[in-house]
């Protein structure tokens, strides 16, 4: 009952929040568009019409067409998979290294987390899309191998949290009465302590996928990241600036996808950071 | 006046014993930053080395006239046919004296003349957008937190959120479009005019850089520029909180001197730590807007080793760059300690 009302009431603070209700319409209308992209799509985005080619935003293509003459709507449309699918399973990876190595540093302390920790600091010296593009640059550059190296890239922040809320936790007498009835670490761990560090590893998450968007539309746009002729949002990009003095709708509409899923994204994060636990954010800010 | 006898007495005792706590901060200080150092190279190494793909099949896999014994040959030229542990240390003996081998690239230069000639274009950048960011992102939020809710915090609310989700490349080429081919005013790539730069006089050099860096300061400061105001608002906003702002409006002093003396200055603290946690998005940025703006700076060299899978190269850039960012949070530290009178007197009240 009283976690019912609990529920009930994050989820009205929630909906209390424009900016926050905003951001999950924002995010659910990307996933209907995304899955639905073949119904959506007026053309097949792969259909190239040599007739029509750098044409501008008109009545048959409501975006334009580029240089191949494909029609850039229908690109943005599938583009808009690629996005979510990488960032979604980009940070899922990350959510699952960052919750372990986490728990592990804040369950058992001394030298496990010592240890861990100081990965996490290093890892964190190396700026994210330097790391990234070392390691692609000994892989082939396709979906799957952009989703884990973004993945292995960014599992430090959810780790940090999770460990803070191990140690905190931990010491807690529900966590002290479980012992005593027999319960083994690792299901001390996984079903006492990890279910009470949820809110805070799901804002980390949603805010995530946000920057793994980015990240992987930046890899496309250098080239490096999901290849043409797959259309992602980034690789169009790399179209637009080429053509940037002729086609200026090349380059506007791309980035603007990119703006309004990260934009909703970071909306719905800081709107459930607010719902969740105002703790969080009292704490923000101090070092 | 005893009072006061007393008081100095025990500020000058407890300085000797903090002296001696400082010392054992500081040995502990450099043990981490010494074991963050070979961590950093630790995993630069690795990375090149686990990494599925050979980092000479580029090279040899297209090359129909490759035998396998010149490969081979290839291989030992390069040091790949070694154990990984001996490639790792004398790899690490000549980080020790700045040789970090020879670039895989037809010019077959050492890497590190080649980071050495890029490196400060790219610092350039990166630290005048970190004075574009901190010249405006700390009185927008300072602004925003003094009218908390008033519509010029919603309007800067928005504004910053909006500026955090835009891609810095595609705000890039905005600029470029608009700026520099619809209005004509800044020219879009490199680092000065090709046309007429040699006959210039020195102020004119000047001015011309300045006109081709304005883009990429900005464009770079972007980002960072949206979360800082955000934090100094909210750092601010707590700060705002505290009684001692009561207090100190109490007494009658003016505004001004309660928000710019009282408040900010201990609303800044936090955002040293920010702005030192914010320099390896700016240094990763440098790839970005390198590579659009046509700038030959360090992001530019690693995106050019990438394509080439010039491995000393990358490892090369991957450590410098690493260890850039580890100098630049031990600033940020040291400017933090500068900044707050208790860890000045070698007292950590808070972790």
């Amino acid at each position: 009952m009283k976690a019912a009302n609990h529920q009930i009431t994050w989820l009205g603070q929630l909906g209390n929040n424009p900016l926050a209700v905003a951001g999950l319409l924002i995010v659910g209308l990307l996933c209907i568009v995304a899955l639905s992209a073949p119904w959506l799509a007026p053309y097949d985005p792969h259909a190239i019409d040599t007739w029509h080619i750098l044409e501008s935003p008109s009545r048959a293509h409501l975006l334009g067409t580029d240089l191949l003459g494909r029609d850039c709507l229908s690109r943005l449309i599938y583009g808009a998979r690629i996005s979510l699918l990488v960032g979604i399973v980009a940070v899922g990876i990350a959510t699952v290294i960052g919750t372990i190595l986490g728990s592990l540093a804040g369950f058992y302390g001394t030298w496990i987390d010592g240890l861990i920790m100081r990965l996490v600091d290093i890892i964190l010296c190396f700026p994210t899309i330097f790391l990234v593009m070392a390691v692609i640059a000994f892989l082939e550059p396709s979906i799957l191998n952009i989703m884990v190296v973004i993945g292995l890239t960014s599992w430090m922040g959810v780790a940090r949290l999770v460990r803070a809320e191990f140690l905190s936790l931990k010491q807690r007498d529900f966590v002290m009465a479980a012992r005593i009835s027999g319960a083994s670490n690792a299901r001390i761990a996984s079903s006492h302590i990890l279910p009470n560090a949820v809110a805070p590893i799901l804002v980390a998450t949603t805010l995530g996928v946000g920057g793994a968007i980015l990240t992987e539309s930046a890899l496309s746009f250098l080239g490096i990241g999901v290849q043409p002729p797959t259309p992602s949002w980034g690789n169009m990009l790399t179209e637009g600036k080429d053509n940037l003095e002729i086609a200026w709708w090349l380059s506007m509409f791309p980035g603007l996808a990119i703006l309004v899923t990260v934009l909703g994204y970071n909306l719905l994060g800081e709107g459930l950071r607010d719902a969740l636990d105002p703790r969080i954010r009292d704490s923000e800010g101090k070092s | 006046m005893q009072d006061w006898k007393i008081l100095s007495r025990i500020t000058f005792s407890s300085t000797i014993i903090l002296n001696m706590s400082m010392f054992l901060y500081l040995i502990k200080k450099i043990f981490t930053l010494g074991s963050t150092f070979l961590g950093i190279t630790l995993i630069s190494f690795m990375v090149m080395h686990l990494a599925p793909g050979e980092p000479m099949s580029l090279q040899t896999d297209f090359n129909p006239k490759m035998t396998p014994e010149m490969r081979e040959r290839l291989r030992a030229q390069y040091g790949l046919d070694r154990p990984l542990h001996i490639q790792y240390l004398q790899w690490l003996k000549g980080l020790a004296v700045l040789d970090l081998g020879l670039s895989f690239s037809p010019d077959r230069r050492p890497v590190w003349d080649k980071i050495k000639e890029r490196l400060p274009v790219t610092l350039l950048i990166n630290i005048l957008a970190i004075g574009l960011i901190l010249v405006i992102a700390v009185p927008l939020g300072v602004a925003a937190a003094v009218h908390h809710n008033s519509i010029f915090d919603q309007i800067t609310t928005v504004l910053v959120f909006v500026a955090y989700a835009a891609p810095a490349f595609w705000v890039a080429l905005l600029l470029m479009l608009y700026f520099g081919i619809y209005l004509g005013w800044l020219p879009i790539s490199g680092l000065h005019s090709l046309m007429g730069y040699t006959q210039m006089s020195g102020w004119e050099k000047l001015l011309d850089w300045c006109r081709h860096l304005i883009l990429p300061v900005l464009v770079s400061a972007l980002g960072g520029l949206a979360g800082l105001s955000r934090y100094t608002r909210s750092s601010m906003l707590e700060v705002l909180r505290q009684d001692y702002i009561t207090t100190a409006r109490a007494k009658g002093l003016p505004e001004k001197k309660v928000i710019y003396k009282h408040a900010l200055r201990n609303a800044l603290l936090p955002i040293i730590t920010i702005l030192g946690l914010s320099i390896p998005g700016l240094i990763g940025g440098s790839v970005i807007f390198e590579s659009i703006f046509a700038i030959p700076g360090v992001g530019q060299l690693m995106w050019t080793g990438v394509m080439a899978r010039d491995y000393p190269l990358l490892m090369g850039n991957l450590v410098i760059v690493s260890v850039l960012t580890l100098l630049g949070n031990q600033l940020a530290d040291i400017g933090y300690a500068l900044a707050d009178p208790r860890i000045r007197a070698g007292v950590k009240t808070k972790d």
